[in-house]
């Protein structure tokens, strides 16, 4: 499986169209396919592709989120599956249903794919949501928030000198003035970073609530060319989780973003552009060392997950912010990052590029 | 290019049963993937990824339960997927897994379903009220019997056909020794006269609800050559999705069903089913479902499934065995059900099936459906490579 990484994919596979919602603190008057629907109608049509043109359909959500079991098959009614399609479903951010996809491409079975997802925080505590995610035995009886568990990372990384609280308060300050050229974000601008909400986390260190929902449609080699002007081809992209015990990890380094990073080949050519899954200022930090970014690498031009984190969704739309960047030609080399799981357990690393190479 | 060719190398279960109070889910999910890897004599450093699959997270009350999982499928530094498409989902996460071999993206990958339903209540999980929809009322059994109904009006088949199902079903399982339910003094009328849950359905032509977990070990032609037993081989491999409700679904003999087989068989250059399959495991988790699904996926005519099982042509030493397992009627941890299926079909071609061995099996259907008869995956694999 490494030389399959050194020699690039079996074939190439592009992001040729990428949609989101504009995420919002709270979605009462709309039901998760009626935020989802918009979104859809707004690749297909980016592309001028039809539902029945697409060859596989692959999403990502999570019943937890949704608080009824099955809850996808809601959002698969509404995306219309008569005739019946070719379709799938991971428990997982949308990030890891585009990886999905993109190998059912890579196995020459289908040319185009449609991935989506979405995700709606508002309707509980998420904070509190997310701790039915650990381990069910030692650790969620204790319900130790996600809030909580960030902070703990962010204090071993200031502990072992790798960030302070000010330069935390300058990653939140420039991701949201970034954001306020999204459109679709939710905290576009600046703001002070507040009180703390768990030391050494402020509000301002933290992602807001948000309800969401995003879109993408990969297409393979000609067909790509056909949907759009500059495909953003994918070189590369693998993911990898590390031990879901926070006390036998070392919270101040990510290896299995950089092993994911490697076997995607990140590091065989400078990227200009990283949109990171970094929902907490002091994960950014993490991630840019484990990813080798210096400061010439725009990070989160976007604003990224501080400015909206629409959860099961934000991954998918790092991928696909960082494809837009190659499809307005803002970006040649770009690295997407998405992250699931306590203190960035398992993550998912792809580099897009503008020009498919030979 | 041309796809890898995907080998069937190892096969672990185990004992279903309806509480395993002995052991946590890691301990549960552990167990069936050491037993794969056992079968194909491999460690866990042979594997490059793993991709789990089960049903919804709140049979067990915990969210994403992969992430807490990997450890125990030895899966740190390791790609970790995790699929969720209804009860169809220990096919599709089998599918998945397979695609990252067919690909190439990966050489031999650990896929794995489990549901540990004992801790909860399944039959009211799946009777979650939503405000705006139809409440499928109480149970799987609740939503599924109006389309029996609807079977045997439409055919005409006799009220005894399900009851046939489930007798078979059960003696067979007594065969497996990993199947949950082993009702040594099963007796047709014993069947016949147990009591109607959802009418036409009686208690004992229902499945159970079972704690299990079951793994398979999936490799490129390398690994094939590799393996010390006999592999089996994918000859073809689909999912197919329709909405739960719109005007004009046929729930007896949905569409997304036949389109799924009709694409499994045109992988696998299969044009006649009933003659080129000599074994079939398929999903039924309600005995009636077996004379439907064989209409459904094409080994019998529309409206001459049940005599296929009336006149014994799907026994173990009939000319279309089915369900040799003992089937989901016998064993039904849901999440991992589907794969339990995919993996029986396995067995048969590597002609290590034990007692529930079909002498000969050279080709063999695995099946899985979810959801509101709305899910389906289904593998084709053989004893011999695909020629193409």
């Amino acid at each position: 499986m490494a030389a399959a990484a050194a020699a690039g994919p079996l074939r190439d596979v592009a992001i040729v169209a990428f949609g989101q919602s504009d995420h919002t603190r709270t979605s009462d008057e709309h039901s998760e396919v009626e935020m989802l629907m918009p979104v859809l109608h707004e690749v297909l049509q980016q592309t001028g592709l039809r539902t029945s043109d697409i060859g596989f359909t692959c999403s990502g959500s999570s019943d937890y989120l949704a608080g009824r079991a099955f809850s996808f098959t809601m959002a698969l009614d509404g995306v219309g599956a008569w005739p019946p399609i070719s379709e799938s479903h991971v428990e997982m951010d949308g990030a890891w249903a585009l990886y999905e996809a993109w190998v059912k491409i890579l196995t020459g079975e289908v040319d185009t794919a449609l991935v989506y997802s979405y995700g709606k925080s508002s309707p509980g505590s998420v904070r509190d949501v997310l701790t039915r995610q650990l381990d069910p035995y030692y650790v969620a009886p204790l319900w130790p928030d996600s809030v909580a568990l960030a902070a703990l990372q962010a204090q071993a990384l200031i502990d072992a000198g790798e960030t302070d609280e000010a330069a935390l308060a300058g990653v939140a300050a420039r991701s949201r003035d970034l954001a306020l050229t999204n459109s679709h974000a939710q905290v576009p601008g600046a703001r002070g970073q507040g009180d703390y909400l768990v030391r050494p986390l402020r509000t301002g260190d933290v992602p807001p609530v948000s309800d969401g929902a995003a879109a993408v449609i990969l297409a393979a080699g000609d067909r790509a060319r056909e949907l759009c002007e500059r495909p953003a081809w994918i070189r590369g992209m693998d993911h990898r989780i590390e031990a879901h015990s926070l006390g036998v990890r070392d919270l101040t380094d990510s290896p299995s973003t950089r092993l994911a990073a490697e076997k995607a080949g990140v590091f065989h050519l400078p990227v200009d552009t990283a949109e990171l899954h970094a929902p907490y200022t002091s994960q950014e930090v993490v991630l840019r060392k484990a990813l080798k970014l210096g400061d010439e690498v725009a990070v989160n031009p976007s604003g990224g997950p501080l400015a909206a984190n629409p959860v099961m969704a934000a991954g998918l739309i790092r991928l696909g912010e960082a494809a837009a960047r190659i499809h307005r030609g803002e970006s040649e080399r770009a690295l997407a990052h998405a992250t699931s799981g306590p203190c960035l357990q398992q993550n998912l690393v792809a580099v897009l590029e503008g020009e498919a190479r030979g | 290019m041309a796809k890898e060719p995907v080998a069937v190398v190892g096969i672990g279960q185990t004992k279903h049963v309806a509480s395993r109070k002995d052991v946590s889910l890691a301990g549960l999910v552990r167990e069936a993937a050491r037993r794969a890897l056992a079968d194909a004599e491999l460690t866990w450093a042979d594997i490059d990824a793993v991709v789990i699959g089960k049903a919804p997270d709140f049979f067990e009350g915990v969210m994403m339960p992969e992430l807490y999982l990997a450890d125990a499928l030895g899966a740190v530094g390791k790609p970790m997927l995790r699929v969720h498409t209804a009860g169809s989902v220990g096919g599709s996460t089998a599918l998945v897994a397979a695609g990252l071999v067919a690909a190439r993206v990966h050489g031999t990958v650990l896929t794995l379903a489990f549901e540990k339903q004992s801790e909860s209540n399944a039959m009211w999980g799946l009777s979650l009220p939503v405000p705006f929809q139809q409440p499928l009322l109480a149970g799987a059994g609740g939503f599924f019997a109006p389309h029996v109904r609807a079977y045997m009006r439409r055919t005409g088949a006799p009220d005894t056909v399900g009851s046939l199902v489930a007798y078979k079903d059960r003696r067979n399982a007594l065969k497996n020794p990993y199947a949950h339910l082993h009702e040594e003094d099963i007796t047709l009328e014993k069947v016949q006269s147990s009591p109607m849950l959802w009418d036409p359905v009686r208690y004992s032509e229902t499945c159970p609800s079972s704690d299990g977990a079951c793994a398979m070990v999936l490799t490129d032609r390398a690994g094939a050559a590799r393996s010390p037993r006999p592999p089996a081989w994918m000859h073809g491999g689909a999912m197919r999705s329709e909405p739960t409700m719109f005007a004009g679904k046929d729930f007896v003999s949905p569409q997304a069903g036949q389109d799924c087989a009709a694409d499994v068989y045109r992988q696998s250059g299969v044009t006649d089913p009933r003659r080129e399959i000599d074994a079939v495991e398929m999903y039924v988790p309600f005995s009636w479902y077996e004379p439907m699904w064989l209409e459904n996926l094409g080994f019998a005519a529309k409206g001459e499934g049940w005599k296929l099982t009336e006149s014994g042509v799907t026994e173990l030493d009939g000319d279309l065995p089915v369900n040799m397992s003992g089937g989901v009627l016998s064993t039904n941890p849901i999440g991992a059900s589907g794969m339990i299926r995919f993996a029986e079909a396995a067995l048969q071609v590597r002609g290590l099936a034990g007692e529930h061995q079909v002498d000969g099996a050279r080709k063999a259907l695995g099946h899985a459906y979810g959801g509101g008869s709305q899910f389906f995956a289904m593998w084709l694999v053989g004893a011999k490579p695909p020629s193409s």
